[in-house]
């Protein structure tokens, strides 16, 4: 269930050239899963944005993302004493983590990468150590390796200029020889979203974005088709199982 | 005790605030967050005859006092919100619901408000004429008196609830239509929806809006709100129920100063779920600050031939 919370930022720079991580303080126990998103009161925005939380304790909560307009550049300029945001915190279904098989690998694009972090901590938790497959665009927008691999998670990197890890995408790290995985956990752009579906044959989850109004499931600003009918991308997603997407 | 009840053609609300259809859902989302009791009542999702899926995305773009959506009236039928959303409603709201119904011909609003007139749950419909007429080229219903008046006529026939045509502010002349509805036996007006606007995205070259253009609503258009408001319902003799940019308690009495019997609240909904709640509780102080009793004593107050 949904909560709205004034949170104090006590941490807020640059991952690399363009993505900032944000470390808020306040009450988490709204957020039940990862994948799960909070949608943020920006001073001089009128709508809300919302952002996927990368992880979280009991008192924190961690979020990764990046500049892309105005409401993003406004974000990331702010922090100091006493800096406070207005959220909506624990919006969105979340991954499910109760069919994850026994070998899953974790695909992350881009800013797509952070809820998967929240994910892969929770599948370590559980016992779970998944694979993880990070695609960038070059070697300076890499970011999330290291911590990955903290968790002890086998975890590759496919850059499209060949700068940094492989050269290619993620696809194609993922038919790479010895590659072993039996469900799928992706986030990313929608063109990656599409060629993981393709390219794994198992079951799993993908989480969409889409352009939001409220971020609560009111207004039907983010509604997709679905196999199982009309859904929100805020309220009923951000995460979709394999077999219900229609592209 | 200040006393915010008000009353639109009978129906009775405890204080005047109403969440605006396609602001609200059927409510279920909300009720998660606060008791919808403290409601006046709340204008449900825009409901037609069909199901409809509405348009491509993006639906929403933003702009620097408001939003713009273009929603397509995303709804699941007429005969699905009677079965399924009337009965959950039931659960979480325990007031008459307003039931705003679109449509597009004369023929599909009156199928719908005969069957919602069945529906003992419904207080008041509201009537969106602001759907495009598939029979008139595209032009919507309230965009001249006689689409206007031939919905409220057909509707008019097939039910005894309150009937509000909620009007849109994209015409010459909104006086001329609201007087059509009401010669047609309409109850009330409902004003206005939203106004036709459009962004461009400068690095696609192309328009922010699946659907190119969509309704602005927001902070921005309450001016425009007020104005139509004032005009209306000085030269109609039903209430007027003022919507459009209200998101504070002081907003919502310049609506009833010009001549509102009730507010709706709309987009303000979407960025601070709790508004509603917020602008009922500070109502009574500002009220009392303002050395005003009764919150009905102030609708149409600053009305210039009111004595």
């Amino acid at each position: 269930m949904q909560r709205q919370g004034i949170y104090t930022i006590q941490e807020n720079a640059p991952l690399t050239r363009n993505v900032y991580r944000m470390v808020l303080a306040g009450d988490t126990g709204a957020i039940r899963a990862p994948g799960q998103f909070v949608n943020i009161r920006v001073e001089g925005c009128y709508l809300r944005r919302p952002i996927s939380v990368a992880d979280w304790d009991d008192n924190t909560l961690t979020l990764i993302y990046k500049v892309v307009g105005e409401g993003t550049k406004r974000l990331s300029r702010m922090g100091g004493p006493g800096a406070v945001l207005d959220l909506l915190v624990g919006l969105g279904n979340g991954y499910d983590l109760d069919c994850c098989g026994r070998a899953p690998v974790l695909i992350g694009g881009g800013v797509g990468v952070p809820p998967l972090y929240g994910l892969a901590k929770r599948l370590w938790q559980r016992g779970i150590t998944p694979t993880v497959l990070l695609g960038f665009g070059s070697a300076d927008e890499v970011f999330g390796e290291q911590e990955f691999r903290a968790l002890g998670c086998p975890t590759m990197v496919a850059t499209a200029d060949g700068s940094y890890g492989s050269k290619g995408f993620v696809t194609d790290l993922l038919r790479e020889a010895g590659m072993r995985y039996d469900y799928f956990y992706t986030c990313g752009p929608e063109p990656m979203l599409r060629a993981v579906y393709d390219a794994c044959g198992c079951d799993g989850q993908l989480s969409f974005e889409e352009r939001m109004g409220c971020g609560f499931g009111a207004c039907m600003g983010c509604s997709c088709k679905t196999k199982y009918g009309a859904k929100r991308i805020c309220k009923d997603g951000p995460v979709l199982k394999k077999e219900e997407v229609v592209w | 005790m200040v006393d915010l009840s008000v009353n639109l053609s009978g129906l009775r609300l405890d204080n005047p605030i109403i969440p605006a259809s396609g602001t609200f859902g059927y409510g279920a989302e909300f009720a998660e967050l606060y008791n919808l009791d403290l409601l006046g009542s709340f204008s449900f999702k825009g409901t037609t005859r069909e199901p409809r899926f509405g348009n491509p995305t993006p639906r929403i773009a933003e702009c620097d006092a408001g939003m713009l959506n273009a929603v397509g009236l995303q709804n699941p039928g007429i005969d699905a919100v009677i079965a399924e959303e009337l009965p959950r409603i039931r659960q979480y709201f325990h007031k008459p619901v307003i039931a705003n119904i679109g449509g597009f011909s004369v023929e599909e609003f009156r199928d719908s408000c005969a069957k919602i007139d069945a529906e003992e749950q419904v207080g008041l419909i509201e009537v969106n004429i602001s759907c495009p007429n598939l029979h008139a080229g595209g032009l919507n219903f309230s965009a001249t008196p006689e689409g206007a008046a031939a919905v409220t006529r057909a509707v008019r026939q097939v039910t005894k609830k309150p009937i509000y045509m909620k009007l849109s502010p994209n015409v010459t002349d909104i006086v001329a239509v609201a007087r059509a509805c009401e010669a047609e036996g309409a109850d009330g007006i409902a004003l206005i929806n939203t106004l036709v606007g459009m962004r461009i995205d400068i690095r696609r070259r192309r328009p922010a809006l699946a659907n190119e253009t969509g309704g602005l609503s927001g902070p921005a258009i309450f001016p425009v709100a007020l104005r139509m408001v004032w005009q209306v319902s000085q030269a109609v003799g039903i209430p007027v129920i003022g919507i459009g940019g209200v998101d504070s308690a002081e907003k919502v009495i310049e609506m009833m100063l010009a001549g509102a019997s009730a507010v709706e609240i709309g987009a303000a909904n979407l960025v601070d779920p709790y508004i509603c709640p917020k602008i009922i509780e500070k109502l009574p102080g500002l009220l009392t600050g303002l050395g005003v009793e009764r919150i009905a004593d102030l609708i149409g107050a600053a009305w210039k031939n009111k004595s």
